[in-house]
């Protein structure tokens, strides 16, 4: 995918937003300009020094020392020349600077190492899912150092920075999907902060916002369970960059086997209990793992209770640790669960329950959410912003 | 005895009456390692920091060579871990920038051949301040040992686990951007130490080479201005002195704003005091603008004496007067000032304000034109000459070659829409080390071969010296040239591991960095045979007309026993071969009439 997306043309990406063009015909008028100025230096270089070689017999001529009339040509072209660059570049910049009227916000927040698309209606989802032909205005933050979020095939950046929002917009003009990269370093793993760009037809755009929004209204949650969600919450949020699922340390302990474990703290030890989870994502520096640096930003105001729970249920069924019983309600299908992407099914006790408890299954609204809207910009921090004058 | 009486006009010492009694010169005047490590002769202290910086290329060099092989494919190389291997490239990519950039770049010129040749070119005995500059030599080699600490630290944790103070190694990129280097990015200002904590022995590594570059500023502006000798106005000077001049101003001015930086991004990290750090009530994004108000004239620092040396070595070889004497020294001028003006070009993206991102924009282009201005006229240089190429004048339009590309790759980069599309990418990496690498390490290389004959009396091969630039400058366009295509199609750079459509410009990249490496090393032991079993050199084996070339080689402790006056430095013309003896001999008669008609209406 990502190979037939980049492999297409000699230099540049494919053109996928409508500020694309421009920025690519400005590039080319400058690679122009380079080519031609670069072949006057190269020929100059190469002619003068054939002709004007040492050898038997030739002797090297006179002229004059300086010339006025050539000094200014070449001071008063190359001004000209960089002035028009200057124009274009600074029109094709207010262009993507000057949001139009409309736009659909998204919040977007990044720390070390993932990316979070916040939408209106307070969805976390670690893709950026927008739709076709409409402008998007994306305000950035970060909760820990500088990120950049670099969309190539859009042809725009903009650093996420703490402590401030920083604010661009973008309107693509190609449903498909398209690389988001990390280009501000940012520590160990800035390699593996990549996510990427899905565009919808805007017509899709709505049906795929609604079912992303609830993990409980999908069919596999029907089948699997919370457990099932609280693997793809693993997934999307960004978890397994540094917490594996295959036993082996990351940047944080693994996964595997990790609840009901007896694991050594710096100080103290600690049996992983839902308390000891709940706490390590709402306040994660608080009890960390002896070997282990405090790294992990806050989850706190971005996952919801709920959410905490599914990610509970997970981690228990991929725990062999986990002596637990059963959840609430029985198993009626007996599906496997499904693991996250980590090929985990049936890997333990098969004790996910397929249906959830009741508050859910009776379809009443999810107890979490709230009545009014989470704002994505009060979820993007995990702390209120820094950096605002006291 | 003619070397009591002066002459009249051109020139200085008729070389072939030497009072000095034959293989008495700087190099055997005072024996022992102490009459080296505390010399106060710039030429014994010129080649000290040669001595240092070349070593410390070295190191920034297998550095390089690490990180490219890291990269040859997208998993990891030297670990089988992940994460380790992700630590081992952050750290080699952080070391390579931070030992190339404050080490290697900024020193090499003025410090070795700046502190060689300035004095003698100037004829005088020595620089304004013999003391200060062994003072800054001393300097170099304290910022030095704290980098060797990083170093040692970083090998230590990675090897046996030990950790010195502070000695987790360094991981921030050389460029130290906060949040991350302040170590403070946890949850609620937790400290994260790993891989930064070497911020804080670097960065004192950086304020104690900050003071050798300003004091070796300081030295050379005072020596420039006080011992100018008869005849030398500031037209008449040099173009090699005008640009390491126009350095020192540079180097005066902004290194302490780096400095000054260094200690604010301290007291964050030791103290707690909030000032970049948003954790602590600081905005990152204000480091960014002190940083590079420093580190883009350091650009400056870098490449203007680079064309100083370009300038000396183009006329010299190709045997012309050098043409545009006068806008190539105002344009290092012009370059000094207006790079002042600049930094925000480093910060488009950051979210500083379109009015800021315009301004910046718009004098970015303005430093486009003196350089273009300079280009030209060295192409111009080479018009009905008789060029000779020597291995100094391969160096020097390799040079030429790289710095219009690199040069002209930056319009890409100073225009605001391409540079968002580009900046953080491996576009950038190519631009750079185009203009870093490409011309400032040719540059070196072409001042090197140029007075490698001054500084030892002795010859280089010149088929292996060619052979090595050639190979150089074939491996420095294999590894960068194929990075502006990765950039412009969204290559990030720092990346320890890459999307596998990549792979193939990585691996081009790394068979370039090892050609590099063939020709550094054929040039390293050209350079080194030469030194030591070299054919001896005559004072003047090029001809040229600058004051350095009228005394011995190697020249005498004191270098002039009276002073010279000097002529037009680019009076070439008036030196003829002389079949006979195989030797350039001067015209004194010619070179009195060019120097008397030559205008000096300039002097200030």
């Amino acid at each position: 995918m990502l190979t037939t997306i980049l492999a297409q043309q000699l230099y540049l990406p494919p053109k996928a937003s409508t500020v694309a063009p421009d920025v690519d015909a400005l590039f080319n008028w400058i690679l122009g300009i380079t080519i031609f100025f670069c072949l006057l230096i190269f020929i100059g270089i190469v002619v003068f020094g054939i002709k004007y070689r040492h050898r038997r017999g030739h002797e090297g001529g006179n002229s004059p020392g300086h010339s006025t009339a050539l000094e200014l040509t070449w001071t008063i072209i190359p001004t000209i020349i960089v002035l028009i660059i200057f124009y274009y570049g600074f029109r094709g910049f207010l262009d993507q600077t000057v949001v139009p009227p409309n736009a659909y916000e998204i919040q977007v927040d990044s720390y070390m190492w993932g990316w979070g698309f916040i939408y209106p209606n307070g969805h976390v989802n670690p893709e950026l899912h927008i739709p076709k032909n409409r402008p998007i205005r994306l305000v950035l933050t970060s909760r820990d150092v500088i990120h950049s979020l670099y969309i190539p095939a859009f042809r725009v950046q903009k650093m996420t920075v703490p402590g401030r929002y920083n604010r661009f917009w973008v309107e693509a003009t190609q449903t498909g999907e398209f690389p988001i990269l990390c280009a501000q370093y940012c520590g160990t793993s800035h390699s593996e902060m990549l996510t990427k760009a899905v565009v919808h037809e805007q017509a899709d755009f709505a049906a795929w916002l609604e079912k992303a929004s609830d993990l409980s209204k999908q069919p596999e949650f029907e089948k699997q369970g919370p457990a099932w969600a609280g693997a793809q919450i693993v997934k999307a949020r960004g978890c397994l960059q540094c917490h594996s699922l295959d036993g082996s340390a990351g940047q944080g302990p693994t996964l595997k086997d990790l609840f009901g474990k007896q694991e050594v703290l710096n100080d103290g030890t600690v049996t992983v209990d839902e308390n000891y989870i709940s706490e390590s994502i709402l306040d994660p520096a608080k009890r960390v793992v002896k070997g282990f640096q405090p790294i992990m930003p806050s989850f706190r105001g971005s996952l919801k209770p709920q959410e905490i729970d599914w990610i509970n249920w997970y981690l228990k069924s991929i725990s062999a640790n986990y002596k637990g019983g059963s959840p609430p309600m029985g198993a009626p299908a007996g599906g496997a669960p499904a693991g996250a992407g980590g090929g985990q099914q049936g890997t333990t006790q098969p004790i996910l329950p397929s249906s959830p408890a009741p508050v859910q299954g009776s379809g009443t609204p999810m107890s979490n959410r709230p009545a009014t809207p989470a704002p994505g910009g009060s979820a993007t921090p995990a702390t209120q912003p820094p950096g605002v004058p006291r | 005895m003619s070397a009591i009486t002066p002459p009249a006009h051109g020139i200085g010492m008729p070389v072939t009456h030497d009072p000095h009694p034959p293989g008495d010169n700087y190099l055997t005047h005072g024996r022992g390692i102490m009459s080296w490590l505390f010399t106060l002769d710039h030429k014994r202290i010129g080649l000290m920091y040669m001595a240092g910086v070349l070593a410390s290329f070295f190191v920034g060099g297998v550095f390089a060579m690490l990180l490219r092989t890291e990269l040859l494919t997208p998993g990891p190389t030297f670990s089988s871990n992940k994460t380790a291997a992700w630590n081992f490239y952050n750290h080699a990519f952080t070391l390579h920038g931070a030992v190339m950039v404050f080490l290697f770049i900024i020193p090499a010129i003025p410090a070795i051949l700046g502190n060689f040749i300035l004095p003698i070119m100037l004829g005088a005995k020595d620089v304004a301040f013999p003391r200060l500059n062994l003072g800054s030599l001393w300097c170099w080699i304290g910022g030095a040992v704290f980098f060797g600490y990083v170093l040692l630290g970083g090998i230590l944790n990675a090897s046996f686990g030990w950790h010195l103070p502070g000695g987790y190694g360094l991981d921030t990129g050389w460029t130290f951007y906060t949040p991350y280097s302040s170590g403070q990015v946890g949850v609620g200002g937790t400290p994260y130490q790993h891989g930064t904590d070497g911020t804080i022995a670097a960065l004192l590594g950086v304020f104690v080479l900050g003071f050798s570059s300003i004091l070796t500023g300081v030295n050379f502006i005072a020596t420039i201005h006080m011992l100018r000798p008869k005849g030398m106005g500031w037209f008449r000077m040099p173009l090699f002195l005008w640009a390491l001049y126009a350095t020192a101003v540079i180097q005066i001015l902004a290194t302490p704003v780096l400095a000054i930086t260094g200690l604010l991004l301290l007291a964050e990290r030791i103290v707690g005091v909030g000032i970049f750090d948003p954790h602590l009530g600081g905005d990152p994004v204000l480091y960014q603008h002190f940083f590079w108000f420093y580190s883009h004239p350091a650009v400056y620092i870098m490449i203007l004496p680079a064309m100083g040396v370009i300038s000396e070595v183009m006329s010299t070889h190709s045997r012309k007067h050098i043409f545009g004497y006068n806008f190539i020294a105002y344009s290092s001028i012009a370059i000094a000032l207006l790079s002042f003006l600049v930094w925000g070009h480093h910060m488009f993206a950051t979210g500083q304000s379109p009015l800021s991102n315009a301004i910046f924009s718009l004098l970015t282009f303005s430093v486009a034109v003196p350089s273009a201005i300079k280009v030209f006229n060295w192409v111009s240089t080479m018009y009905r000459g008789d060029i000779r190429f020597s291995t100094a004048m391969v160096c020097a339009l390799s040079f030429l070659v790289l710095f219009t590309f690199g040069g002209l790759t930056g319009l890409f980069l100073g225009a605001l829409s391409t540079d968002i599309h580009v900046t953080g990418t491996y576009f950038i990496v190519a631009h750079f080390h185009y203009v870093m690498v490409g011309s400032v390490l040719f540059a070196f290389l072409a001042g090197l071969y140029h007075w490698w004959p001054k500084m030892f009396g002795r010859m280089t091969n010149l088929f292996w010296g060619n052979v090595g630039a050639i190979v150089l400058l074939i491996g420095f366009n294999l590894t960068f040239f194929v990075q502006f295509i990765a950039g412009s199609k969204g290559m990030p750079r720092r990346y320890a591991t890459y999307p596998t459509e990549f792979q193939s410009y990585h691996v081009i990249s790394t068979i370039g960095a090892y050609v590099m490496a063939v020709g550094l090393f054929t040039i390293a032991f050209n350079l080194l045979h030469g030194m030591i079993k070299g054919k001896r050199a005559p004072a003047n084996p090029w001809g040229a007309n600058t004051l350095e070339w009228h005394c011995p080689s190697p020249p005498p402790h004191d270098n002039f026993p009276v002073e010279p006056v000097a002529g037009d430095p680019y009076d070439l013309k008036s030196w003829q071969w002389d079949e006979a003896t195989q030797q350039w001999v001067l015209d004194e008669e010619r070179a009195k009439t060019v120097a008397g008609t030559e205008p000096t209406t300039h002097h200030h």
